[in-house]
């Protein structure tokens, strides 16, 4: 079965060629990744699979590093690295200490 | 399995695009605290700092990640073929083992094996990884957006002649053209014909003409 990551071949638009400067967050992302690559704790293959079991939808609407930390989160759940409240609380700490910071005159 | 992600998150548009064509005379420079947060972004830190709670790496390990990041770009690359052009040994070497030729200059092309690929007259390499994004970003820096785009990836390898023409590099019809799929355990590098006019030059003038798209085959270098 063709899987959504799978297109080589397909027919497709023209390219669009317009440089994209990563934002800081992004560029977090790709660290993220690489160290928990590099530490042997994710694979490329399983990172690969992670992003394509976000399914169609996260394919078509999410941006590249979008798909690439849902995956990563994904994959350190799958793993047992973080548990989901330990996630979702450290979620809900990053907006709380965002919206401090936000509030500083 | 427990997903991050519940599927009803999307009002956050696309993070870090375009700004509507708004043309500023200074364009305004926002603190990063001053964006709005979105769940990728907040997900993102919340990764970053669990991994470090969890002992999984420390915070001088992300923000060393984060400088070499920022400083990799594709002038590795531009000197691995510059310095092909100039020595036919190193040429040979080149195409034997990118890696081992790349540590000889005391360049580390990562651990995943690179193959160069050489152009002749009558024959053109591109390269592309249609199933996601591999590249060889140790010798060449992150990859352009259009690299990962789904319009290259799918067309490069039915139609490389009319992507290409898209690119402003329109090969003649007798040249043959030859796409490259990287995958997570091989990548490739493309190394151009030394092109005329160039007799003489140094290294560095020589590597100042290979650019990024020159080292995946979407031009060729120009001598001015």
């Amino acid at each position: 079965m063709q899987r959504i990551h799978d297109v080589g071949g397909l027919p497709a638009g023209p390219v669009d060629r317009s440089p994209h400067d990563y934002a800081p967050w992004e560029k977090k992302v790709d660290a993220i990744m690489r160290l928990m690559i590099g530490a042997n704790l994710f694979t490329l293959d399983e990172m690969r699979r992670t992003i394509e079991e976000l399914g169609p939808g996260a394919y078509e609407e999410l941006s590249y590093y979008q798909r690439w930390i849902q995956a990563a989160a994904n994959l350190a759940l799958e793993k047992g690295l973080v548990t989901p409240s330990e996630l979702g609380q450290a979620i809900e700490t990053a907006k709380a200490r965002h919206a401090e910071a936000a509030s500083c005159p | 399995m427990t997903h991050a992600h519940d599927g009803h998150e999307h009002e956050h548009g696309h993070d870090g695009h375009g700004h509507g064509g708004h043309a500023h005379p200074h364009p305004r420079q926002p603190d990063i605290e001053d964006a709005p947060l979105t769940w990728h972004m907040a997900l993102t830190e919340a990764m970053a700092e669990l991994i470090v709670q969890k002992g999984l790496c420390t915070p001088a390990d992300i923000h060393r990640t984060l400088e070499k990041i920022d400083a990799a770009s594709p002038a590795a690359g531009s000197r691995l073929v510059a310095r092909a052009w100039l020595d036919p040994d190193f040429r040979a070497r080149l195409l034997q083992d990118v890696n081992a030729a790349a540590g000889e200059l005391g360049i580390d092309a990562g651990g995943i094996p690179i193959r160069a690929v050489a152009d002749t007259p009558d024959r053109h390499n591109v390269i592309v990884c249609t199933l996601c994004s591999c590249y060889p970003r140790f010798l060449l820096g992150g990859s352009p957006d259009w690299y990962k785009s789904k319009a290259y990836r799918a067309r490069v390898v039915r139609e490389p002649r009319a992507v290409l023409a898209e690119f402003g590099l329109h090969l003649p019809d007798g040249m043959q053209i030859e796409v490259h799929d990287s995958t997570a355990e091989l990548r490739y590098l493309v190394v151009p014909v030394r092109p005329s006019g160039t007799e003489g030059w140094s290294e560095d003038q020589l590597a100042a003409i290979v650019t990024r798209d020159c080292l995946i085959g979407t031009a060729l270098p120009v001598v001015a």
